[in-house]
């Protein structure tokens, strides 16, 4: 293999991880979210205010982990919105959803406005794993990356053991799959909805703020450029398992990175058409995840968008 | 009157309303320790409103609940588990894509964090073994069977620690055989000094498992008998006030030429699992046919194939010897074929259009209906009328939505719309599920008229009585094939459970 391309390719594939790490975070919240049986497509807009809110708090403090923080706060006060209307209200899921990403893109693009191509002078940093990063291939692609890279892993493996080794998992999926059955055994199905759909918020958030704080570090609004939209999809990719949303983040980031080589590389194809290439993807994906979730009998939370009631007759 | 201290369980002056009805009107309820106590009613008599207030899903609006003479506020399911109630309700409380421990732990609070499993397992099957059945506690729901189903709520409410079990109609959704094998569990349980109540409407099983019976009528409380001290009849009589029709009258009539002919029907159900599985049945005119069967084995789907609603993947369906195959809904009613869904609000009617919208809805496109492109809503109310009354509809306001008709009286505009078409064949769907004595009466008469008529009238019911009630033939369903076809004048009951189990096949 020549050394060269070699070399490229790692390239392509350590940005493929930062690309997929966007992705991943607001895949996994809403992973979560989702199997409490909430549908939240506000993601889009969760990532904005995610990402402008830690725009704006790594400006003000100098610090960009304080500004990922604060951007994860702002976007879990949307989320919570989100249940307010859905879970205590019961409102329509789908419009509230949809309500929540232009409210997003519209607060960020009105506040954003001054701050527009204003540079972090601090991002966050790349910061190797002692010995991992010595893997030849993998250390470069996996291990010399940043702290929130490394924090995704983790979560991934988090989430995955509590949903379905504990009884918080368990709990979880029984009120997004029955929840008249949970809330008969006694399970707390608002609490969990409220808890989930905030959590997720809070990942979409992070999801928005990692591009801002680390990945580009400048504000222009609609920065998120339908990421967020992406993760709703890849959620059906996932189906609704931590660890294949990790696979499906990675998988798309690998799409994004190859096109931007693609796009460097000055080929002949049409660079628009190129950027189109995530979304295309994302059809196909859709696509191929239904008809297995349909053949496999698993996969959508089954009371995924319908509010709970107790005392109905 | 009992002594305080045998009184398991108490409940005084119990009152709870909901919009418009008393489901509970002052009913007093005593149980004693290690008996099986039955709760007898009709359908909405207030026995399930009764129990889930006990389970602390309802709060009540008065009355009190006394629990081994301590009184108790039972605010949440969780509440009364901890004052070792466990409720296993008539829609089972499970989770499908959960395995047997997953559901067995759910909400536990003596769990830890960490699920072993191998420590529920084990108890799992301990408490199987005590009372005699069989569990697979790595299983998945939606991998059992009905009964299995039931088995995993009993030892929930067990693992739980339950004192009083409560059982909401269990064995509506059981075969006879699997009917006696809960009896049997009910009984070990009761020696074992757990005190039982049995909600039903089946009279049979309650004499044949109960200790004693509270009656109860329209919200109220009309007594509570020893069993031992009481016939059916007089039973029946407290239950519904009068003297039930046991037998429908019907004339003989010769049977007709063949009007619906099913040969060698596959097709697949919504999760894409085979649910006819080559399966045939001929209808005549003059003829009930009865579909029997467990829920599940296909007789939704068979229904859903004959109305045009589901796609067969083999096999031929004939109307009046017209091949009718995968033929459309429109085709099949201008081909004399009219439905009963079971669903007869999501399927039969369009809940949010009017009583006279949904007279009309097999209508609209005739000249009779129309005056140019437009409906012409005068003629549309005028036959809307005539259905009202001919079929004695109470509709408060025809131009309301008709989901706020009453289910016996939507089910009569259901019949009067479907029957208006004078079909050949008619499909009767679970007809009478949720009505009152009044109104499944009602049904029942206006299917045999169907027949008299010489319709051919195919009637699928998980209700055995039912079918032995109307029907001429019985054809027993098991897993998508008919596995046997008896006279219904001559039908032996144990006989057609069996097959109901799958345990003998055709013996025609």
């Amino acid at each position: 293999m020549n050394p060269t391309f070699g070399s490229i390719l790692i390239k392509v594939f350590a940005g493929a991880v930062e690309s997929g790490t966007i992705l991943l975070l607001p895949t996994l919240g809403e992973v979560l979210t989702e199997r409490s049986g909430v549908l939240n497509l506000g993601l889009e807009g969760l990532m904005l205010i995610g990402a402008f809110f830690g725009f704006l708090g790594a400006m003000k403090t100098g610090n960009p982990y304080v500004g990922l923080l604060l951007g994860m706060v702002a976007a879990a006060a949307a989320a919570a919105i989100h249940a307010f209307i859905c879970v205590t209200l019961r409102g329509n899921q789908t419009v509230t959803g949809l309500a929540l990403s232009i409210f997003g893109a519209g607060l960020t693009s009105f506040y954003g406005d001054s701050w527009v191509s204003q540079r972090l002078t601090i991002a966050i940093k790349p910061m190797a794993v002692p010995v991992l990063s010595q893997i030849p291939v993998l250390g470069p692609i996996f291990f010399s990356q940043d702290l929130i890279v490394y924090a995704a892993y983790i979560l991934v493996a988090i989430f995955w053991f509590l949903l379905f080794k504990t009884k918080v998992g368990v709990n979880l999926r029984a009120v997004g799959e029955n929840a008249k059955a949970a809330d008969a055994m006694g399970v707390n199905v608002v609490g969990t909805r409220y808890f989930w759909t905030i959590l997720g918020g809070a990942l979409a958030g992070a999801g928005g703020a990692y591009i801002t704080c680390c990945i580009h570090p400048y504000w222009l609004n609609g920065i998120t450029s339908g990421k967020g939209w992406i993760a709703v999809a890849l959620v059906v990719f996932a189906m609704w398992n931590p660890f294949n949303a990790l696979v499906g983040g990675f998988l798309f980031g690998s799409i994004e990175a190859l096109q931007l080589q693609l796009q460097a590389a000055g080929t002949y194809i049409n660079s628009a058409l190129l950027s189109m290439l995530p979304y295309i993807t994302t059809f196909v994906v859709i696509i191929v995840a239904t008809v297995i979730v349909r053949v496999r009998h698993v996969g959508t939370p089954k009371e995924l968008g319908i509010p709970y009631a107790r005392e109905e007759k | 009157m009992e002594g305080q201290e045998q009184l398991m369980l108490v409940m005084n002056n119990i009152t709870k309303r909901f919009p418009g009805i008393m489901a509970n009107n002052h009913v007093n309820f005593a149980l004693r320790k290690g008996e099986i106590h039955a709760l007898l009613g009709e359908n909405g008599a207030g026995k399930s409103t009764l129990m889930n207030v006990l389970d602390g899903i309802y709060y009540p609006d008065e009355g009190e609940i006394v629990i081994e003479g301590d009184r108790v506020d039972l605010r949440s399911p969780l509440d009364s588990m901890k004052h070792g109630i466990g409720m296993i309700h008539q829609h089972f409380m499970l989770v499908d894509s959960l395995s047997v421990i997953e559901n067995v732990i759910l909400g536990l609070e003596s769990q830890g964090f960490y699920i072993n499993k191998k420590s529920v397992a084990g108890r799992i099957k301990a408490i199987a073994t005590k009372y005699n059945f069989r569990v697979d506690p790595y299983a998945k729901i939606w991998q059992l069977s009905v009964g299995e189903q039931q088995r995993v709520e009993i030892i929930k409410t067990l693992f739980k620690g339950a004192r009083i079990l409560i059982l909401d109609e269990p064995t509506s959704v059981l075969t006879p055989q699997e009917s006696e094998e809960l009896f049997g569990i009910l009984r070990e349980m009761k020696s074992e000094g757990k005190s039982i109540i049995f909600i039903s409407h089946k009279l049979g099983e309650v004499m044949s498992v109960s200790d004693r019976i509270t009656v109860l009528r329209k919200g109220r409380l009309m007594g509570t008998v020893d069993t031992a001290s009481i016939t059916e009849r007089e039973l029946a009589k407290m239950m519904i006030g009068r003297d039930v029709l046991f037998r429908l009258e019907r004339g003989d009539i010769e049977q007709g030429r063949e009007v619906l002919r099913v040969e060698d029907a596959q097709a697949y159900n919504d999760r894409g699992i085979m649910a006819l599985d080559k399966l045939s049945i001929a209808v005549h005119g003059g003829e009930i046919v009865g579909v029997a069967g467990v829920a599940g084995n296909g007789q939704v789907e068979l229904a859903e194939c004959i109305t045009g609603l589901r796609h067969l993947v083999g096999g031929h369906i004939t109307v009046e010897g017209i091949d009718v195959t995968n033929a459309s809904p429109c085709t099949l009613v201008s081909a004399g074929v009219n439905y009963i869904p079971a669903d007869r609000l999501g399927v039969g009617l369009v809940p949010n259009l009017s009583t006279v919208e949904n007279a009309m809805l097999r209508k609209y496109k005739q000249k009779s209906m129309r005056r140019g492109t437009f409906i012409d809503y005068g003629a549309a109310c005028a036959y809307a009328d005539g259905l009202i009354e001919k079929f004695d509809i109470a509709v408060p306001l025809k131009n309301a939505p008709v989901k706020v008709l009453s289910g016996g009286n939507m089910q009569k505009l259901l019949l009067a719309r479907e029957i208006d078409e004078n079909p050949r064949l008619l499909i009767a769907e679970h007809p009478t599920r949720g009505l009152d004595v009044g109104a499944t009466e009602f049904v029942r008469k206006t299917l045999l008229e169907q027949r008299d008529h010489g319709v051919a009238v195919l009637l699928i019911s998980e209700d055995l009585d039912e079918i032995l009630m109307v029907a001429d033939r019985i054809a027993v369903m098991y897993e998508g094939r008919i596995v046997g076809i008896v006279d219904a004048h001559h039908a032996d009951i144990a006989q057609i459970g069996l097959m109901m189990a799958g345990a003998v096949g055709a013996k025609t």
